[in-house]
């Protein structure tokens, strides 16, 4: 059984990519065999965070054309065996993806066996994030603990519970989490950002991660290496932790409260 | 900082934030589904009862409710309260 599973957000700017290439990652590192698809057509950036740039060949619309066949068109993760990239297409092209072409590839990475393909979803509400969610059995709806980030929020889930493929054939809809990045315990604390509860209370969803602002995020896209694989992080942790829940474990919400630090740290302010 | 917010009275901002959003995501449902006339249909209401009461953009409310079987369309106007001669 294939899931399929986008990762979406309305907003810009709130770690989609992040999250996709974590999740990939942390799905492929437990033996599944995972595609992970950049729908962002004409701003591909999965290439980059995934650090295989320099291997795209064909794209996602190169599929769909019939330009080449979409074993050439994955990229094969050098790092983890099980994990493929289809990188978006560079084309200003707005119609390059269509619902049929989307389907056919979809259709022939789960006729080849794959556990999980995740759907990176560009910003916006257009064609692209339409047609990143539209086959979706789950969504993981990326938010910032921020006003206008859970507005659009509601908006992608108001999409996501009527113009799916799930939504219209009554197949009990898309399952909806939601994904906390760039969380700061300390700002909860002082009462500067929301909590986790507030965003779940707003949202009315279940949390499967909340992942720290962390320096270790910025450091990883700029090496390629998504953060997960960063042992020494707390936002890796907390990926790995999502990882764990997609996969139907319990595990209580870690890293929502300020690490207490050391004398030194204190003193010199580290 | 910490101890300082404690002493403040204000509410926090974050605070602010959650009662902003809690306002704006319940009334963006209510419209999630509703027929695309809605939006206009309250802006002309507006005008008209602007002919005869000077009343606030926010004071017009639009609302369309499902029950079982048929649909509400409220409307509700709250009218400014009467100012002093």
């Amino acid at each position: 059984m294939t899931e399929i599973i986008v990762v979406t957000s309305g907003k810009g700017g709130v770690g989609k990519t992040t999250t996709s290439a974590s999740l990939g990652c942390g799905l492929a590192r437990r033996g599944k065999r995972v595609a992970l698809i950049d729908f962002d057509i004409g701003l591909r950036n999965l290439d980059l965070i995934m650090g295989c740039e320099r291997r795209v060949v064909y794209d996602f619309v190169n599929v769909i054309n019939g330009d080449c066949t979409l074993r050439q068109a994955l990229i094969r993760d050098k790092r983890l065996e099980t994990l493929h990239v289809l990188a978006a297409s560079q084309t200003r092209d707005k119609d390059a993806l269509t619902e049929g072409g989307v389907q056919r590839v979809l259709d022939e990475l789960v006729g080849d066996g794959f556990d999980y393909i995740i759907c990176d979803s560009p910003a916006g509400i257009e064609k692209g994030a339409h047609l990143a969610m539209y086959f979706a059995d789950r969504a993981v709806v990326v938010v910032n603990p921020e006003v206008s980030s859970v507005r659009d929020s509601d908006r992608i889930l108001g999409l996501l519970s009527s113009k799916t493929r799930r939504a219209s054939n009554g197949n009990g809809g898309v399952k909806e989490h939601l994904l906390l990045t760039r969380y700061n315990p300390r700002r909860v604390a002082n009462g500067e950002m929301m909590s986790v509860d507030d965003v779940k209370e707003i949202l009315g969803l279940d949390v499967i991660g909340v992942v720290p602002e962390s320096t270790d995020v910025l450091a990883a896209s700029n090496s390629g290496v998504p953060v997960i694989l960063n042992d020494e992080s707390d936002a890796a942790s907390a990926y790995d932790d999502a990882v764990a829940r997609l996969l139907g474990e319990q595990l209580p919400l870690r890293f929502l409260e300020e690490r207490r630090r050391g004398f030194f740290a204190r003193m010199f302010g580290g | 900082m910490g101890l300082l917010a404690l002493f403040r009275s204000k509410p926090s901002s974050a605070r602010i934030a959650k009662e902003r959003l809690r306002i704006i995501v319940a009334q963006e449902r209510s419209t999630r589904d509703a027929p695309d006339f809605l939006p206009l249909l309250r802006r002309e209401l507006l005008q008209v009862i602007h002919k005869y009461v000077n009343v606030d953009p926010e004071a017009v409310q639009v609302n369309l409710e499902r029950e079982e079987g048929h649909e509400v369309l409220e409307l509700s106007v709250a009218l400014p309260e009467k100012q002093g001669a």
